[in-house]
């Protein structure tokens, strides 16, 4: 049952976008991720097509519930009338055109998973572009939106990958220290990011925002990089990689849900001034 | 050129929501479904506490954020500044909803009606199943101006050619029509009042003006 839309003044989560919004985030951005790492770890053979096998099934699957989610699933095809103005058009434009070039590129044409590694990027830019395109929600209009997204699909993309990678035996080390790297850099556009937003959200957006960030801190940066340097002195290495892959992940995730999911919160009414009685005209 | 606006006076709204009861039967929106509404505003604590009536609805904004994030086209904006919704090209994405920092945008998901599942008459009667699981919102009761203005008469001081909010309001809070037009009823509202426009700092241009004062 969905909760009553609260008509007062004061600003209340959207409801518009639900979980299965919040999977097309969550999904597409660790596939194309997970895309792009396949495409840079040089990887042949079934290493190289797991990945990007499972890369494009995640965006698929984040589409497939976006699918599920829209009101006239039987006209989808309109997302397609407005690559113009819309980010959702541009992305849905992407997706297939991904798609083509990571499957021609798994298949062994390297050039083709080169550019499946660039849409991958374009993809994740189209989802970022599409929050920060969202007037009515001062979390998601925060100029710094579209570049956490990137940043956070790509390295929940680069985690994954080493979970593949336990799988399928690929060895990349210098992946493992672009792994790193990226978890710094988007621990460090969060707090870029967090800071940025300054009061403009309400208490209970900031603090869904702010537990999601510590998990982001500990869970998704420090441990996954514990793990990683581990990995390369400890035998065992690759599962431990793969545990820090899986953890910095799973925090992204959780980072990506709670924005659409909790702190989402619009901006309610507001009136720059009050009637002054006794002087109508 | 025509540019219409409405303007809503914060001194003379009392709170009565008779705009909305007239939009709702002018529409036949669905239970839950208030295109046009009226917030109760408290601001202040015991003792010095302020009230005020805010009516709210589609802004029907110069540069509408609704109509560029609209991945169909569905959402279109005419050359008088009225913003629409094609009900037959909206997939029900909801993009418009989060995109406008009015709320003013519904979807419903499936047919309501008020007294449970099956329509009464009347609603029976002004069903209209294009409207389901597609964004729905005011539309300044276009279809109200569009025949007006053919039969040669002027939105907002001629009530067949005028929105139902501002028809019903009881006591000439709401008012209606052309910002082009200098001698309108609403140019020289905003020439001898002080206003506002609400969430202006998004630059989304609202044309729905709020009065507070008198100039």
């Amino acid at each position: 049952m969905r909760k009553a839309v609260d008509y007062g003044a004061r600003p209340w989560q959207q409801t518009h976008w639900d979980a299965r919004a919040a999977a097309n985030f969550v999904c597409g951005g660790m596939g194309c991720g997970l895309v792009v790492a396949a495409a840079l770890s040089g990887a042949e053979g079934v290493a190289r097509v797991a990945p990007v096998v499972a890369g494009l099934a995640l965006v698929a699957s984040g589409l497939i519930a976006v699918f599920f989610e829209i009101g006239r699933p039987l006209r989808a095809v309109n997302v397609l009338f407005n690559p113009r103005t819309s980010w959702m058009s541009r992305e849905a434009l992407v997706a297939p055109l991904l798609v083509a070039a990571a499957l021609a590129g798994a298949t062994g044409r390297a050039p083709f998973l080169a550019l499946a590694a660039l849409l991958a990027l374009v993809y994740a830019y189209c989802q970022g572009r599409m929050l920060a395109a969202a007037k009515g929600i001062p979390a998601w209009r925060a100029p710094l939106v579209p570049v956490l997204l990137v940043a956070t699909g790509i390295a929940e993309g680069f985690g994954l990958w080493h979970v593949v990678a336990a799988f399928t035996g690929a060895r990349a080390p210098w992946l493992a220290v672009a792994f790193g790297a990226l978890l710094i850099a988007r621990i460090v556009v969060y707090r870029r990011y967090r800071q940025g937003l300054g009061h403009a959200l309400h208490r209970d957006a900031v603090a869904a925002l702010d537990r999601a960030g510590r998990v982001l801190l500990w869970g998704g940066t420090l441990a996954p990089l514990a793990l990683v340097a581990l990995a390369a002195v400890l035998p065992g290495g690759p599962w431990l990689a793969a545990a820090g892959g899986l953890a910095a992940a799973a925090a992204g995730a959780r980072l990506k849900a709670t924005l659409v999911l909790r702190a989402g919160q619009n901006q309610g009414f507001a009136i720059a001034h009050l009637p002054v009685r006794g002087v109508r005209t | 050129m025509t540019r219409w606006a409405m303007v809503a006076d914060l001194r003379r709204c009392v709170g009565c929501q008779t705009c909305t009861a007239a939009c709702k039967h002018a529409n036949a929106t669905p239970p839950g479904v208030q295109w046009r509404r009226v917030l109760d505003m408290e601001v202040g604590e015991y003792p010095d506490v302020k009230r005020a009536f805010v009516p709210v609805g589609c802004q029907h904004c110069d540069d509408p954020p609704c109509m560029d994030v609209c991945p169909t086209t569905a959402t279109k904006k005419r050359d008088d500044g009225i913003v629409t919704i094609d009900y037959d090209l909206c997939i029900g994405c909801a993009y418009c909803s989060v995109a406008c920092p009015y709320q003013a945008r519904f979807k419903t998901p499936r047919a309501a009606f008020a007294y449970g599942g099956e329509p009464a008459p009347h609603e029976a009667a002004r069903h209209d199943p294009a409207r389901i699981a597609v964004a729905t919102k005011c539309t300044f009761c276009v279809e109200r101006i569009d025949r007006g203005t053919a039969e040669g008469r002027t939105p907002g001081v001629d009530p067949e050619a005028t929105p139902a909010c501002v028809n019903a309001c009881i006591s000439q809070a709401l008012a209606f029509g052309d910002l082009d037009d200098p001698s309108s009823n609403v140019s020289q509202l905003l020439r001898h009042n002080r206003h506002f426009r609400m969430h202006e700092e998004l630059g989304t241009g609202p044309r729905f003006y709020y009065l507070w004062d008198r100039d």
